[in-house]
């Protein structure tokens, strides 16, 4: 008997298959059942996790970071086109960009009604931790979304279904149409076929590429989730879809070590960031920013650049660096009138200020209660975590989408918006690349968006696509076949972990993230690399692409984590191309070639990558930077 | 341990087929030990401490010891979780004690109506305008660049 033999084959028949239970996942469902109704069609959503407390938003939020505030005029599209185009180094879709920003504030308010406590002043608008960000009770957050996205699927009665706790593992393909995805249950031996006229990627971004500074127990405390593992880049890049903006990582800089956010310290509290000799190096290295024009003088500061300053000093060794909550504590009851209102603005601000940890890190809670700080009293460190691939944050990457009918130049069209160059499969929040700056609302609203043209496709083409049944049970073998790895060599050795005829995928993910951090510019490299390098790496997971058929699971948990590690290589790899085939540095707080150390007009574009299913080659090419506002 | 389980506390759920705390996790680490009857966390170094099985679990068997390669023993971070709040006790190093309290939720749980009384300006599927627009933008059409 094979081990295949002890999973049941489950098939789902649906019509527009949602991959991914997060921020866009969800916005999706919502959007889908809508339209699904009016046309008898079906949707169903597939998580590996549970819907309430999934992906990114699992622990809850402080701040929604995306509101434009159209409605009363505070802000235009041309101004959230163009902070987020200079924040990347002028590398975005304007049309993609502007298309979120347009419905975002629409999903905020739905929030709203939805029960999310949002901060309100005494006028009864929202208060604002900066521009475009606004302050929220967040702890359940996730859990209110998903209660809206469970009852829209509801309203499709037998026609709205969802799955929790089934790992996705990649694409069923028909040619070039993307006809549905395959995967398994993490809680029951079956393995499941998904057929579906239309396919939504959401999977979010992935993380533990690189290796992370703390490799113990802190191993887990990534910025960046570790539940979310390249399962969209490997779906995407598997179906043959081009991907975009591969090589823009996100670097975040936080509290250092629990990785609590910043964001209100900086935007809300006004605190600065010095180094250990209390020198502002945004001051100090003020001139440095004349390197990076245009985008070095644009206010705010590009996230890669106020990193780089840091790292700059980090370099010639004026760390530690310091967030002066004292001094911005100080600063802002300073300004009390008098003693009473003092005492009570520091209280406000005390509760404000663990809110925003507890709401979303509260390990960062942790590591204040247990290293005893007072933020009023003493500074707190913060320090660049590592890279992370997050396309709906301060990163780029994801699949390259087309755009939006009537924003878009016909460059970026080629058919239904948001969809991947493969028929039928389309792409949002994480997945989708090229429209930094959508965090939880845009993602939510870019699933929105993603979801109604992927229902507008299922009319269009009602047919099935054909799978051929021993296509199915080829990919079953595959998909299980770690499992069989290890109960036919398990006996060889004593200790399961060490044995000469597999690798287990704990090591292999080291193995990855060892080669990541030390030749595509990891923490330990300070983030520099080069040419060489990054060749270097190529040539070691060329390695680690073998080994894949060399992997080994225990039990069906182990098998999700070798297929997270099998998603993380690919994500690797197109990083690693793209970063080459990029002769410049664009971002250089987020990686820094040496052997290119500037910016250079020439590279005024997208570096596109495609692995090409039927070749097994890799396909790079620059695409225009197309303006549509001045 | 990142998240740890107290043995004393912890009743397995009653041996429910499924327990909170496993289902929730959304890095599949809680497991249930069927001899013992008691959860466990399979690999504390996978843990985000994200809280949610400290929040689910009906016997507050659930608790976070930081990480121990970077945190110093002794603090402590638990939350008590209501229908619309969450009030949370911060036990410093030191023996210190702080209490916040926050609001979780404004409406009852499972009342969330998707379309929250906006109805939707278009039938066509073609057209850019998406469910409860424009009524939920506060605009009266969609803004073009
Ligand atoms: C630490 C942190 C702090 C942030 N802070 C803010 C903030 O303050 N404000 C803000 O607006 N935004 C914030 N963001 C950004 C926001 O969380 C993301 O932009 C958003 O969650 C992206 O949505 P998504 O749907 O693409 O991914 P996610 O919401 O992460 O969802 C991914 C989903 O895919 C599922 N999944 C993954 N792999 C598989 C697989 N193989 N099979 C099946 N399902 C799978 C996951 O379980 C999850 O349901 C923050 C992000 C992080 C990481
Ligand atoms: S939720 Fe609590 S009681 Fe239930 S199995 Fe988990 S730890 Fe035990
Ligand atoms: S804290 Fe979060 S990641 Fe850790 S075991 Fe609990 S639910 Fe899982």
């Amino acid at each position: 008997m094979e081990i295949t033999d002890n999973f049941e084959t489950i098939e789902v028949t649906t019509d527009l298959l949602i991959l991914g239970g997060g921020m866009a996942a969800c916005g999706a469902a919502f959007e889908a059942a809508h339209w699904a109704k009016k046309h008898n069609l079906k949707v169903t959503l597939v998580d590996k996790a549970a819907m309430d407390r999934s992906g990114a938003v699992a622990m809850g939020l402080s701040a929604i970071n995306q509101y434009i505030g159209l409605k009363t005029g505070e802000n235009t599209l041309q101004d959230y086109v163009d902070y987020v185009k200079n924040d990347l180094m002028g590398i975005v879709r304007d049309d993609l960009v502007a298309n979120i920003a347009r419905h975002v504030d629409s999903s905020v308010h739905l929030f709203e009604k939805w029960g999310l406590p949002i901060w309100k002043d005494e006028q009864g608008n929202y208060v604002n931790e900066g521009r475009w960000q606004i302050m929220i009770n967040g702890e359940s957050y996730k859990t209110i979304v998903a209660e809206a996205a469970k009852n829209a699927l509801a309203e499709l009665g037998k026609n709205g279904e969802y799955y929790e706790k089934v790992f996705i593992t990649g694409p069923l393909m028909d040619g070039n149409r993307c006809a549905g995805a395959v995967g398994f249950s993490v809680r029951e031996n079956k393995f499941y076929v998904f057929k579906a006229k239309s396919v939504l990627a959401a999977m979010g971004g992935t993380v533990h590429v690189f290796k992370p500074r703390s490799v113990g127990e802190g191993l887990g405390r990534s910025w960046y989730p570790p539940f979310n593992s390249g399962a969209s880049t490997y779906f995407t890049l598997k179906a043959g879809a081009e991907m975009t903006c591969q090589e823009i990582r996100f670097v975040p800089v936080r509290f250092k070590d629990a990785y609590g956010p910043v964001g209100a310290w900086f935007l809300l509290f006004k605190a600065k960031a010095t180094n250990a000799m209390g020198e502002d190096y945004m001051e100090t290295r003020a001139d440095e920013l004349n390197n990076w024009l245009p985008y070095g003088k644009v206010k705010p500061t590009p996230a890669n650049l106020r990193n780089y300053l840091m790292m700059l000093e980090v370099n010639e060794g004026k760390h530690p660096i310091y967030m002066r909550t004292d001094e911005a504590i100080r600063e802002i009851v300073k300004k009390a009138e008098d003693e009473k209102t003092a005492k009570r603005t520091l209280k406000k601000l005390e509760n404000e200020a663990w809110e925003d940890f507890l709401d979303m890190t509260v390990s960062q809670a942790l590591l204040w209660a247990s290293t005893n700080v007072k933020p009023e009293e003493q500074p707190s460190e913060i320090a660049a975590c590592e890279p992370y691939f997050i396309g709906s944050h301060s990163g780029g990457s994801g699949a390259w989408v087309s755009g939006p009918e009537d924003l878009a130049p016909q460059e970026y069209r080629w058919d239904f918006p948001n969809m991947t160059t493969v028929q039928g499969l389309f792409a949002a929040g994480d997945a989708s690349g090229a429209s930094s700056h959508k965090f939880s609302s845009g993602s939510f609203t870019e699933g929105r968006i993603a979801a109604k043209a992927a229902i507008s496709f299922c009319v269009d083409f009602p047919d099935i696509p054909s799978i051929s049944p021993t296509a199915v049970e080829e990919i079953k073998a595959e998909i299980f076949k770690p499992l069989e790895t290890y109960s036919k060599f398990k006996d060889y050795s004593i200790d399961p972990n060490i044995n000469p005829n597999f690798v287990k995928p704990k090591m292999f993910m080291f193995r990855l993230q060892k080669i990541m951090d030390e030749y595509a510019g990891g923490v330990s490299n300070a983030f520099r690399t080069s040419k060489p390098l990054l060749e270097k790496g190529l040539e070691l997971l060329r390695f680690m692409r073998e080994d894949v058929e060399k992997l080994a699971a225990e039990d069906t948990h182990e098998l999700m984590r070798c297929w997270e590690n099998i998603h993380r290589i690919w994500q690797a790899e197109s990083h690693i191309r793209t970063i080459l085939f990029r002769e410049e540095t664009r971002w250089p707080g987020y990686y820094f070639r040496t052997d290119f150390p500037k910016m250079k007009e020439e590279w005024k574009c997208f570096a596109n990558c495609r692995w090409n299913p039927e070749t097994g080659d890799w396909e790079m090419k620059k695409r225009e930077i197309i303006d549509l506002i001045d | 341990m990142p998240s740890f389980i107290i043995t004393e506390k912890c009743d397995g759920c009653k041996a429910l087929d499924r327990t909170a705390c496993q289902y929730i996790c959304p890095n599949d680490l809680l497991v249930l030990d069927k001899v013992k009857n008691k959860a466990y966390n399979r690999s504390p170094e996978m843990c985000w401490e994200c809280y949610n099985c400290v929040k689910i679990c009906p016997t507050q068997a659930i608790e976070i010891r930081g990480y121990a390669d970077f945190m110093p023993l002794g603090g402590v971070v638990q939350p008590m979780k209501s229908s619309d709040s969450i009030l949370w006790s911060v036990k410093f190093r030191n023996g210190q004690i702080k209490r916040f309290k926050f609001p979780i939720r404004t409406i009852p749980e499972g009342s969330a109506e998707p379309d929250a009384g906006w109805s939707t300006g278009t039938e066509d599927l073609k057209s850019p305008v998406l469910r409860t627009e424009p009524g939920s933008t506060g605009l009266s059409e969609l803004p073009k660049l």
